[in-house]
């Protein structure tokens, strides 16, 4: 068998494997991405939430996208004690000014950034929250004080849409 | 699996084949000897396999969106046809799946019946492959029943009806299978249970009815013994594989051509409506594999004659090895059998045609003298024919395909063979 | 292989005969140039906007659409309405929504992701509003009828005088290709009947091929990805079928055997 003859044998079979590869991948990836959420799930309209009736002090959770938000009317102590924490004992430094746009609303995902579980309202060392599943701490402004989280608990995109509807999402 | 004495050359695979001997089996698989002369009507085993895999992966994904509900059924397959993730494609591959999958193995069950594949020593593969034919029906019956529309609906009620047929306990078992009085939401739940369920007993029992083949090897189109491994015969890898690889290629064409500009061809309008226990529709009509076996059904008059009929049908089929007294197994040395086996293949297609028509007039009458020639093909002609026919003489070998003498020359030899 | 050839196109004929002879109709259906027909067929935009106007201000007013959503308008291989647009238009509708904190459900502005609303309550009261007859939910009505568009568009031109001897009862009409030719919707397309705010002219034919085309879109709503789709794997397949035969081919010099 000459050299050329090997060549070409060499090229086809290459060939070959290599488009049936892309077919493999091709057809795989759609079954990978059935997965996904849908369309139905993305188009998910936002929650808008009334807030009149919350007294200062309390919170109220509310479901978005499957998820517990915790919506705080705090009172004038907590917000000050959230914001005279020094940066530097933060584990995950962020300023409560950036955390609540108003700071009389504090609007966070109420999950713990640990494993997931729901934080326990007005429990814990700092005032805040306390997550029962691994102990983790959260002070006034749902910033991770101590404990195994790693992060604050987050903050989903809202807005006001007059003084008493919070529109979440 | 025995006849092999593979050793693995490095050392931890040589442990790990001593402890489970997967190499060992991967080697067999790959050096298994197959005739080199099978032509590609036998390439449709690896295209049944395929078909297998692809219904159990597409299955699978689908049941991640379905929910077995009668209330809500109808709208979670609309839901996968609209907002899942290619859920239109996944569906649409495993609705057209079922029929591509029942198109392949009506080929490789036609192919034995030419080239006598059932006949000693292969009936057990035989049988597993006619339990394994029984099971797709259950399961694609079944499946129909899954997007809760009005052929689904009737479908279902018209099938388990025939088991009211039965004398004494007929009304009773129907009733159990319901769950209830009619087909309603503990009828759906329990088949979407064993319409999960029955693809993998398939592939237990395909994993079996491989194994059985591996035991005496391929027939071939010539039929007859060969040794194995010989210059009559190729490794399975790469010659077969490459082989059924071309053919299930030409198979997906048409499959995509199926599934991607007539998903619904193969379908039924009225299983586009909500299921409606009020409203039957106009014409009640099984997916097309099954319209052979309903144009029996509805050939007797009589309700469980009719039923008799049906299953007999399917089952005669396991006693064909012993039907066949034919020593011949290859149709191609058989002229009487061969002129036969071309009058069944259109006596099933007709069937299949009446089966769609209604049951009236010249339809049922042509449906009639159909299902009486289908019994006696399998009844009266095929046992006269193997002493009556005048066989031609066989060649000794596939590859030297001179004649090689008498058929009873040759006979001697598939006996010795076999010994 | 040209024996394979020959054996798939033979198998792909008796399949397509046979179904041929399945659906073989004793009424000739009417025919209109669908343009999502064929191996790349799409929709044409202009019309899928326009059928969806016949559909609101015509069939909305009896027939439900219930899988189909405001932002189903918008997306890619529908009418591609704007977002813009789409909201206006959902806003233009309301829908039940709640309970509320008092327990009580109330009536907001449609959003995207509202499925569009039922005309009636429930079944029983569609019947009780249409002499008994349900008018059946349009979303996937373009594949549940034997015929598909061609039917659909048929029937809704299809209205005619009873054939003499043919006596109809009250709220019942003739229509030629109907099953069993009685219909109990009335005629409701004519000429002018609405206005289309691109300037095309409202004939019976126009609006009737316009809201068809939308129902094949609300049925598949995916059909233009999938003959793209289809285009590409088929093509695709077609090339890995030819390298697969030359490595066959190949493999296969080896045994002096004929493939």
């Amino acid at each position: 068998m000459s050299d050329k003859k090997v060549n070409r044998r060499d090229f086809i079979f290459t060939a070959t494997y290599a488009v049936g590869a892309v077919g493999v991948g091709a057809t795989v990836w759609p079954l990978i991405d059935q997965m996904n959420p849908d369309a139905s799930v993305k188009a998910l309209a936002s929650t808008e939430v009334d807030v009149s009736s919350v007294e200062p002090g309390k919170t109220i959770t509310v479901l978005w996208r499957g998820k517990p938000v915790f919506i705080k009317r705090r009172t004038q102590e907590e917000i000050n004690e959230a914001r005279a924490v020094k940066m530097e004992d933060l584990p995950d430094p962020q300023k409560d000014e950036d955390r609540a746009k108003n700071p009389e609303w504090l609007v966070m995902l109420g999950v713990c950034t640990h494993l997931g579980c729901v934080p326990l309202n007005d429990k814990g060392d700092y005032n805040g929250w306390f997550c029962p599943c691994h102990g983790s701490h959260y002070d006034t402004s749902g910033r991770i004080r101590k404990g195994p989280a790693p992060t604050n608990m987050a903050i989903p995109n809202y807005q006001f849409l007059d003084n008493k509807t919070i529109k979440i999402g | 699996m025995s006849d092999h004495n593979y050793t693995p050359k490095s050392k931890f695979g040589k442990w790990f084949n001593d402890r489970l001997p997967l190499m060992s089996l991967a080697n067999h698989l790959t050096d298994y000897p197959t005739p080199k002369n099978l032509n590609y009507w036998w390439t449709f085993g690896g295209i049944l396999t395929f078909c297998l895999i692809t219904q159990i992966v597409t299955g699978l994904t689908l049941a991640m969106h379905y929910i077995a509900h009668a209330d809500m059924a109808f709208d979670s397959v609309e839901h996968i046809m609209r907002d899942v993730n290619y859920g239109w494609l996944i569906r649409y591959i495993h609705s057209n799946g079922a029929s591509m999958f029942f198109l392949a193995v009506y080929i490789h069950i036609f192919r034995s019946l030419f080239y006598g594949s059932y006949k000693s020593p292969r009936e057990i593969i035989w049988i597993l492959g006619i339990i394994i034919y029984l099971l797709m029906m259950a399961a694609a019956f079944m499946g129909y029943v899954l997007p809760w529309g009005q052929m689904s609906f009737w479908g279902a009620t018209v099938i388990t009806n025939l088991f009211s047929a039965i004398p004494l306990v007929g009304e009773g078992i129907v009733t159990w299978l319901w769950g209830g009085y009619s087909v309603d939401n503990p009828t759906l739940t329990r088949f979407f249970t064993l319409h999960y369920l029955i693809p993998f007993l398939i592939l237990g029992l395909v994993v079996l009815h491989i194994w059985a083949l591996h035991v005496p090897g391929n027939n071939n189109p010539v039929g007859i013994d060969i040794k194995k491994p010989s210059k009559d015969t190729v490794p399975f890898h790469p010659y077969i594989v490459i082989k059924d690889t071309f053919a299930l290629l030409m198979f997906m064409i048409i499959f995509a051509f199926f599934v991607f500009y007539s998903p619904n061809v193969l379908g039924h309008a009225d299983n586009y409506i909500e299921a409606n226990p009020l409203v039957t529709p106009a014409h009640i009509v099984p997916e097309w594999y099954l319209l052979p076996f309903y144009a029996i059904l509805r050939s007797v008059p009589d309700k469980l004659l009719g039923v008799i009929a049906m299953l007999s049908a399917i089952l005669i089929l396991a006693a064909l090895p012993w039907l066949d007294t034919s020593k011949i197994r290859s149709a191609v040395f058989r002229p009487l059998y061969r002129q036969f086996y071309w009058i069944l293949v259109l006596d099933v297609l007709v069937l299949g045609y009446v089966g769609a028509m209604p049951a009236e007039g010249l339809y049922l009458l042509i449906a009639r003298v159909a299902t009486a020639y289908y019994f006696a093909h399998f009844l009266i002609i095929l046992p006269l024919l193997g002493f009556k026919e005048k066989t031609l003489p066989l060649p000794f070998s596939i590859s030297e395909p001179v004649l090689g003498g008498s058929s009873n020359l040759s006979m001697a030899k598939n006996e010795k063979t076999r010994e | 292989m040209r024996k394979v050839l020959i054996i798939s196109l033979a198998i792909l004929l008796s399949l397509s005969i046979q179904l041929k002879i399945n659906s073989a109709e004793k009424v000739e259906l009417m025919k209109t140039d669908w343009t999502f027909k064929g191996l790349l067929g799409k929709f044409d935009r202009a019309s899928l906007q326009r059928g969806y106007q016949v559909y609101t201000e015509v069939c909305a007013a009896c027939h439900s659409m219930k899988y189909i959503s405001y932002r189903n308008l918008m997306e890619k291989g529908g009418p591609e309405f704007s977002e813009a647009q789409v909201k206006a238009i959902a806003a233009s509708f309301e829908v039940t929504d709640g309970p509320n904190a008092d327990g009580e459900m109330f009536l907001r502005p449609a959003r995207l992701s509202d499925k569009f609303p039922m005309p009636y309550p429930n079944e029983k009261a569609a019947q009780a509003a249409n002499g008994g007859a349900y008018p059946p939910d349009m979303s996937v009505l373009a594949k549940a009828r034997k015929g598909g568009v061609d039917y659909l568009y048929s029937v809704l031109l299809g209205y005619e005088d009873p054939p003499e001897g043919v006596t109809l009862d009250e709220g019942v009409y003739y229509n030629k290709f109907m099953y069993g030719n009685k219909i109990k919707m009335p005629k409701v397309l004519e000429d002018d009947l609405i206005e289309y705010s691109d300037g095309t002219s409202v004939t019976e034919e126009q609006m009737a091929k316009d809201v068809v085309t939308f129902l094949m879109w609300s049925a598949e709503p995916h059909l233009e990805t999938r003959h793209k789709m289809g285009f590409r794997a088929i093509i695709y397949l077609i090339i890995l079928t030819v390298l697969v035969y030359f490595s066959m081919k190949k493999i296969w010099s080896r045994v002096e055997s004929e493939v």
